[in-house]
């Protein structure tokens, strides 16, 4: 069977798994960013909270990724719903790049700009809202860009507790040798991370602030 | 507005250092003891050589810090009792490096503050308009541009020109003529000290320069080692014989020696 007839067969089935696949993305990139950038903020405004907060992303991010399902799998809400658990776990691998870059960009601010916004008598939001997240913006993308091209490699392993997904013709490919099942979905998922890269790194550069 | 007032006729204190001074945690003392007032509508210069502990003194005015001994009060209330927001939105401030935010023109720097004050929009165009041409900047040309696309002068005049946005009655400035050029600096120094007559305002300016301390203030400080070493009217200044103020006299009779022997 030639590359053609097979994705003709499979066409459909594709694009479903792709669209399965885009939503467990999405959800964990918003939800990732949702914690992640306040959790950046915390680390800037408190150095002290840095080892702490850092570390234990850090720690996450070491933890093969299979073994972290397994480990979710008991934990009673989060364990009955594949994609809960699939969520959760790829969450937690994609917190430490946003983190560690909002943390980053913000206390790159340039303290000049921050002593006179300090001294014009700008309240704290203030500074935060109109001076610091925009002037790090770019480098807060960067760090989402980084987790989300991460996080559409390893949404693959959804497939292991049955959240589906392209890993499902991946593990599906590994069971039967059958190699073009595993190209089925490992070339769209390429695609999709480097679409995800392109798109992000154009809305970062057009983002980056002028200097 | 405050009505101009002249120096002379000031009486009523609106900074007042008592006693005032300032570590750092770890102990190293960075301005110890200083006493003095500056009067409404006064312009008060520290002099001093870099590290001597001036833009400390400022930071202290406007409550970036506070004071470890003694207090400073302005209008008559200590520092420490006022809402640290209300009191700077009170005193503009120029900062040593400017400061710009980058990510905003030249229209948007300034028309900040004014914009978090609630003014209504057709008072704040106007408003930035009337403060870049005070300070010398042609608003049709500049208005939009972002800090990075000016020079360093330029950048210092939009630094004023913001301080000045909302109006305060009182105003700091860091150097805020550091970096032009000789001949922008005494052109500049000249609207400046036609621009102290109009608007009255109580300033505080800091420098290291001795002839500029003489021709913009009213007053001048000595500052050195983080001790306010002397206090001189500005025509009193020239004619002290206290060894302090000579070494800062003689800096400026260096320069006419120069200019006799050409
Ligand atoms: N946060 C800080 N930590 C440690 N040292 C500091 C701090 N702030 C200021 N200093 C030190 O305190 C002294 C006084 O600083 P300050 O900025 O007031 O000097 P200055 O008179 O404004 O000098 P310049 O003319 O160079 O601007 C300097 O020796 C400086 O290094
Ligand atoms: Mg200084």
């Amino acid at each position: 069977m030639n590359a053609i007839e097979f994705f003709s067969r499979h066409g459909s089935e594709i694009a479903e798994a792709t669209l399965e696949h885009i939503w467990l993305v999405g959800a964990t990139m918003l939800l990732s960013v949702a914690i992640g950038i306040p959790l950046g903020i915390l680390v800037a405004r408190r150095p002290w909270l840095s080892k702490p907060i850092l570390g234990s992303a850090n720690i996450a991010e070491t933890i093969p990724s299979l073994a972290l399902l397994g480990f979710l799998l008991p934990v009673p809400w989060l364990g009955a719903r594949a994609d809960r658990i699939t969520i959760t776990a790829l969450t937690l691998y994609a917190l430490l790049p946003i983190i560690r870059n909002t943390a980053a960009g913000i206390t790159g601010v340039d303290p000049a700009v921050r002593e006179a916004a300090r001294g014009m008598g700008l309240t704290s939001r203030q500074i935060l809202l109109k001076v610091e997240l925009p002037l790090s913006i770019s480098t807060i993308l960067a760090g989402v860009r980084v987790a989300t091209v991460l996080t559409i490699g390893v949404a693959t392993i959804a497939a292991a507790v049955g959240a589906g997904g392209l890993g499902e013709f991946i593990f599906r490919g590994l069971a039967m040798v059958n190699n073009q099942l595993i190209l089925a979905g490992a070339i769209p998922a390429a695609a999709l991370a480097l679409t995800a890269d392109f798109l992000l790194s154009l809305l970062e550069r057009r983002l980056r602030p002028a200097r | 507005m405050s009505i101009a007032t002249n120096a002379n006729t000031a009486n009523e204190a609106i900074i007042e250092f008592r006693n005032a001074g300032y570590r750092l945690p770890d102990g190293q003392v960075l301005l110890k003891n200083v006493n003095l007032t500056v009067g409404r509508g006064e312009t008060l210069v520290f002099l001093g050589r870099s590290g001597a502990g001036k833009t400390t003194a400022l930071k202290l005015i406007n409550r970036l810090i506070d004071p470890s001994e003694g207090e400073v009060r302005i209008e008559g209330r200590s520092t420490r009792d006022w809402d640290p927001i209300e009191l700077r939105r009170h005193i503009g401030y120029v900062i040593q490096e400017t400061g710009l935010f980058p990510h905003y023109t030249v229209e948007q720097n300034i028309s900040l503050i004014p914009r978090l004050e609630k003014w209504p929009a057709a008072r704040i165009g106007p408003r930035v308009q009337e403060l870049l041409t005070l300070v010398g900047l042609d608003p049709a040309h500049f208005m939009e541009r972002y800090p990075h696309e000016l020079s360093g002068g330029q950048r210092q005049r939009v630094g004023v020109a913001r301080a000045l946005a909302a109006d305060p009655p009182i105003l700091l400035m860091d150097e805020p003529f550091g970096a032009l050029d000789p001949l922008t600096r005494t052109e500049i120094r000249g609207e400046f000290q036609a621009l102290q007559r109009r608007l009255g305002k109580t300033i505080v300016i800091v420098t290291h320069d001795t002839s500029e301390a003489l021709l913009l203030g009213t007053r001048i400080g000595l500052v050195e080692a983080g001790e306010l070493k002397g206090l001189y009217l500005a025509r009193e200044f020239l004619r002290s014989n206290e060894p302090v103020a000579s070494a800062y006299v003689a800096q400026l009779h260096a320069l006419e020696v120069f200019e006799k022997d050409k």
